[in-house]
């Protein structure tokens, strides 16, 4: 079976949220990046999982600059056999689903995997692009993925429960928390990932649609109101009448 | 016109959908065009009531092909709606649903798609719209720009409140094929009793401060007094004391409900960033230099243990009265 797991790369998730003076872009001075923790934890994980059950090899894609290529590595020392990497920023859920598709075109892979969203711009939205692109079933928010011959038995997440479905292979899926279980990198992994291939490829150009006008930071709060931990019924009295919530 | 695609999961037209219309209604008015809604497969009850929340035509696909989520079944039924409306805007839900759909519909529309909205900020002059989203978890917002004909936006829940303040309409049936569908649902299985927390207006949240999983009477009490949802940290539902689906913040899901009340939960900045946009929160800890209460509204230093059972004991004596 062929895998591909989609890679991206966020800012650590204790990273300081500030933007450019012109509010136009995110401000990465001295932000350290770190895998996406869906694509990680869950996305990455469990394609592994499934090709030492099933065999076959699994393929990291990646859309970045070369300066990436540390989370790269990464992803291959968790255990992806080999690497693709679109030399080109990132700019958009469009640009990158456009990348990815155009490559697992003529690659056949059985599954495409992807984490449900990624921590600093929340799209989720390039699984079902991608999908759309190659005329794929797509199953988002996927918490348990096991093949059975040419099916894929999926646990969807939905609101207040699960779905579970059958799908024919080849899917495209977005991987959601119970996956799998975070694995971390050892020793003989990261020598490993050293020498596994990682292929460099130009992107393709793709329309944009969807521009940034800026970015805004929330006014700070106003800070917090100390209730008397005697006397509960003042808390209930300020949650009625002045924050009218119960 | 704006189009508005209301979800029935499960045969069930839910809050999401009805926010999703009052929404598209005001952002019509904004651009001075109908608003309209399509239900996709049988309801329960009376998809016309969609009229109530400002859809002045409600239209309905009716095929059994259409019971349950196919991402291209769904895409083809709706890409085809719109384009033989003529939408200019077609207006999704940010649920399990709508992220199944949302990038599958602008890439067939040839659209620029922005999801997870929760306003618009302008209207442009020369047929773009601008458009509102919490990103970085809740810790910023962005403002961007759509420029395509045809626009795909998705919104978030709890971002705008349902009105009612219209009329039904007769129900229109559409014909469009329905592709045969690909993806088969074996089973499904909800949680009965409480609110989807997604959906919840108010959420009883837990951390690791509640020691045992075996604890968490006190907090299913509570809930049950104000008719709360329940959620957790991270570590508790890493740890199995509770439900995955309960696990809030960054890499849980991100929940703006109008009361969020934080048990025994430190306020690391992983949580907040699911939690923080919450309308009103309540910190309960008994550390008073926990971070979490630099988020708070309001702040109690005490014993979780003491201060939890009286607190539902005053939500009870505040029901009753009322
Ligand atoms: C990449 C990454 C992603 C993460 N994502 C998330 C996420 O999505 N959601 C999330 O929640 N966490 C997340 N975390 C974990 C996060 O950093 C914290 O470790 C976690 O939120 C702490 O959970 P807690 O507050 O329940 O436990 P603790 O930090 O242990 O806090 C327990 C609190 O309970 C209080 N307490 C103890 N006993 C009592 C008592 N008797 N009465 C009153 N108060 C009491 C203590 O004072 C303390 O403040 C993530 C971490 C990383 C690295």
């Amino acid at each position: 079976m062929k895998f591909l797991v989609c890679i991206s790369q966020t800012p650590d998730t204790t990273a300081r949220v500030a933007f450019t003076p012109d509010g136009k872009a995110y401000d990465s001075t001295g932000v350290t990046f770190i895998m996406n923790p869906y694509d990680e934890w869950y996305a990455l994980v469990r394609a592994c999982e499934l090709r030492e059950a099933l065999g076959g090899t699994v393929v990291a894609f990646h859309v970045g600059p070369a300066a990436n290529e540390t989370t790269i590595r990464k992803a291959l020392a968790i255990g992806a056999d080999e690497a693709v990497r679109v030399d080109a920023e990132p700019t958009s859920a469009a640009f990158t689903a456009r990348q990815i598709a155009e490559y697992a075109r003529s690659e056949n892979f059985d599954l495409i995997f992807l984490g449900k969203e990624t921590i600093d711009y929340n799209g989720a939205e390039v699984g079902a692009m991608v999908a759309e692109h190659l005329d794929l079933p797509y199953i988002a928010l996927a918490s348990k993925l096991d093949v059975e011959g040419s099916t894929a038995i999926v646990e969807r997440d939905i609101e207040g429960g699960v779905e579970v479905v059958e799908v024919p292979l080849p899917l495209v899926v977005s991987a959601a928390k119970g996956m799998a279980e975070q694995r971390i990198p050892n020793m003989r992994g990261i020598m490993l990932a050293r020498t596994k291939p990682l292929k460099v490829i130009p992107p393709v150009p793709v329309e944009e649609f969807v521009s940034v006008v800026k970015f805004t930071l929330p006014p700070p709060k106003a800070g917090v109101k100390l209730i008397d931990p005697e006397n509960m019924d003042e808390l209930v009295r300020l949650l009625h009448e002045e924050a009218k919530v119960i | 016109m704006v189009l508005v695609y209301a979800e029935s999961p499960r045969g069930q037209i839910r809050k999401a959908a009805f926010e999703a219309v009052s929404f598209g209604r005001k952002l019509a008015e904004q651009l001075q065009m109908p608003c309209a809604a399509i239900v996709l497969g049988s309801v329960q009850g009376d998809a016309g009531e969609l009229g109530r929340y400002g859809a002045s035509r409600v239209f309905q696909v009716v095929h059994e092909g259409l019971h349950s989520l196919d991402s291209q079944v769904f895409t083809a039924v709706l890409a085809e709606a719109a384009q033989r409306l003529e939408a200019s805007v077609l207006v999704l839900s940010h649920t399990s649903t709508g992220k199944t759909l949302a990038g599958r519909l602008a890439v067939r529309l040839k659209a620029g798609l922005v999801s997870g909205i929760n306003g618009i900020a302008s209207v442009g002059n020369d047929g773009s719209l601008q458009v509102l989203k919490p990103v970085f978890s809740g810790k910023a917002t962005a403002e961007y720009s759509i420029s395509s004909p045809v626009k795909v936006i998705s919104l978030m829940g709890n971002a705008v409140r349902p009105e009612a303040s219209g009329q039904p309409v007769p129900v229109e049936k559409l014909e469009i094929a329905v592709p045969a569908a690909r993806v088969r649902v074996r089973e499904v299985r909800t949680i009965e009793g409480r609110v989807p927390l997604p959906e919840a207006e108010i959420v009883v949240s837990a951390g690791r401060g509640m020691k045992d999983p075996s604890n968490w009477g006190i907090i299913e009490e509570l809930a049950n007094a104000l008719g709360a949802t329940t959620a957790c940290s991270r570590p508790v539902a890493d740890s199995h004391w509770r439900p995955h689906h309960e696990h809030v913040g960054q890499t849980g899901i991100s929940i703006r409900p109008n009361l969020y009340i934080a048990v025994g939960i430190s306020g690391a900045i992983q949580h907040l960033a699911g939690v923080n946009n919450s309308k009103v929160i309540v910190v309960i800890n008994k550390d008073p230099e926990a971070p979490f209460f630099k988020a708070a509204d309001y702040g109690v230093v005490g014993d979780l243990f003491e201060v939890v059972p009286r607190l539902t004991e005053a939500v009870r004596r505040f029901k009753a009265a009322q």
